[in-house]
């Protein structure tokens, strides 16, 4: 059985490429375009994985999907994407323990990363 | 360092000290921090006590037992909010009654606290309040002027200006590598997405350009006394092909001269964002609606259409920059969120008003008034 992956994003090319690349990998992939609409797809679907994007309807859309996903599936590694790093120069990564608690993510990642890492990350995530 | 204040409300002296020991070395870390948020803790044992203590410290989180000899948490709460100051409340309750729950939501509490609590929840609640805090003034600070907003400007317009650069990026790169397999039918999306990119990434440059003249000079004084007419034709027919290609009927319902106090160029940019909105966010065979009236020494423009609206909610935050609703309908239509700004700033350079009414699915209502004369 393929592994089922979960894609967020509210940017349609975004997600229809990053949907094609993981494809690529080998897993089955499901998307939604928003919050809303993955919070209605993970009432029925459990994914094996999740990649949210971070500002979608609201800035902090995939932390509080994220949040709703670990309620729902303790288990579920999630990653958050995210473009905010490089334009903003936020400082990006959870370092301690806490953060980890309340923003409910295994791992960030730049919207820019190259497929070969991406592909890596996922496969740690699912301990392949 | 970032300080929080925390007032807590209680008249068991023992409910405080705990509280104060279990958040003294507290320190909340938020991702988006350049430093974590630690807390400075008052305390109050009665609900008057805590009423002065509000007023002449401005607390940022309260802690409040409702149950106080003397005014009622609940009180405490009330005055807060009629005072309308930014605190956020945590009501503390040994008993579950709902109506107090009920009521103390209605004025404003943000978090229930069960007592007796422990360290844990405790502190995870204080922790939500902060980063809650922490986001809340953060987007208020950017919706303030000043350089910080030039800062956050230039940040989201290249990050704008990256994302469908990245997006045509990875369409050319599916079809060099040919990812879809030797058959060109299967690119055609792919193209068609990349062509809609540009299209948006060159509208966002004009919308800049529109934004930096408007910013720059100020000037107004270009000024003549125009007809409107001729102008809203230079538009009309602008739209036109993206109007019949989205299938909308677009009517001007006022052909005689209606003069103003008006630079040509700024008033056309005002006409091309409302009456491209219009279209851009209208339903196949829908229709939009220009009407001109001369009201004493105003005039007053309309633009309505019966496109997709919008929610209340979403219509105060219209004219701030970069701003866009998101949602199903407009997933697919691609702008840079700056029409309205930049109409909004050039409405205000002619002392002039816009007024948005809008409902849901039905269509939106954009009303423009000018004096006729500039002073
Ligand atoms: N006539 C309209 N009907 C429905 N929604 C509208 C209308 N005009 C504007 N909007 C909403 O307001 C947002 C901001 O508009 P604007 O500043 O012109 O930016 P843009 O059109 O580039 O997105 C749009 O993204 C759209 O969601
Ligand atoms: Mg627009």
């Amino acid at each position: 059985m393929k592994k089922i992956i979960l894609i967020v994003d509210d940017d349609v090319d975004y997600l229809f490429q990053m949907k094609l690349k993981v494809e690529h990998f080998g897993f089955e992939v499901v998307t939604a375009d928003g919050q809303a609409e993955a919070e209605e797809l993970i009432k029925t679907l459990k994914p094996d994985l999740a990649i949210l994007d971070l500002m979608m309807e609201n800035e902090d859309s995939g932390f509080i999907l994220s949040y709703k996903l670990k309620n729902k599936y303790p288990e579920l590694p999630v990653i958050i994407t995210t473009a905010v790093t490089a334009e903003t120069g936020m400082i990006f990564e959870h370092s301690s323990e806490t953060d980890k608690n309340w923003i409910k993510a295994d791992l960030f990642l730049d919207k820019g990363i190259r497929v070969d890492l991406l592909e890596k990350e996922i496969r740690k995530l699912l301990n392949l | 360092m970032s300080i929080l204040k925390i007032l807590i409300v209680d008249d068991e002296p023992g409910i405080r000290s705990g509280a104060r020991r279990i958040l003294s070395n507290f320190k909340v870390d938020y991702p988006f921090m350049d430093e974590p948020i630690e807390f400075e803790i008052l305390e109050a044992a009665t609900g008057e006590e805590a009423m002065i203590i509000v007023e002449e410290n401005t607390p940022d989180i309260v802690l409040l037992d409702n149950k106080l000899p003397g005014a009622l948490g609940i009180e405490v709460l009330e005055f807060i909010r009629k005072k309308q100051l930014d605190i956020v409340v945590v009501m503390i309750t040994s008993y579950a009654s709902l109506e107090l729950a009920v009521k103390a939501t209605r004025e404003g509490a943000y978090d229930f606290i069960p007592k007796p609590f422990t360290p844990q929840e405790l502190r995870s609640s204080i922790e939500n309040i902060t980063k809650h805090i922490f986001l809340k003034r953060t987007t208020q600070k950017l919706n303030t002027a000043g350089k910080q907003i030039r800062f956050q400007f230039l940040s989201i317009l290249s990050h704008e200006l990256k994302t469908p650069l990245n997006a045509i990026e990875g369409y050319l790169n599916i079809i060099k590598e040919r990812q879809l397999g030797d058959d060109i039918k299967n690119y055609e999306q792919a193209i068609e997405r990349s062509i809609e990119r540009v299209k948006g990434m060159r509208g966002l440059i004009l919308d800049m350009l529109d934004f930096t003249k408007i910013e720059s000079g100020k000037s107004t004084d270009k000024i003549e006394f125009i007809d409107i007419i001729p102008i809203l034709q230079i538009s009309l027919d602008t739209i036109k092909p993206f109007a019949i290609q989205k299938d909308v009927n677009v009517y001007l319902n006022t052909k005689d001269s209606v003069y103003i106090d008006f630079d040509k160029s700024q008033l056309e940019i005002i006409f091309n964002n409302l009456l491209s909105n219009a279209v851009k966010y209208n339903v196949e065979n829908g229709r939009v609606d220009i009407w001109i009236k001369k009201i004493g020494d105003n005039i007053e423009i309309t633009f309505s259409d019966t496109g997709i609206g919008m929610e209340e909610s979403d219509i105060e935050k219209l004219f701030v920059d970069f701003f866009r609703i998101k949602n199903h309908q407009t997933k697919n239509i691609t702008g840079s969120g700056l029409g309205l700004s930049i109409t909004k700033k050039i409405i205000d350079l002619y002392k002039g008003h816009i007024q948005v009414s809008s409902i849901l699915k039905k269509g939106s209502n954009f009303v423009l008034t000018f004096p006729i004369k500039q002073s």
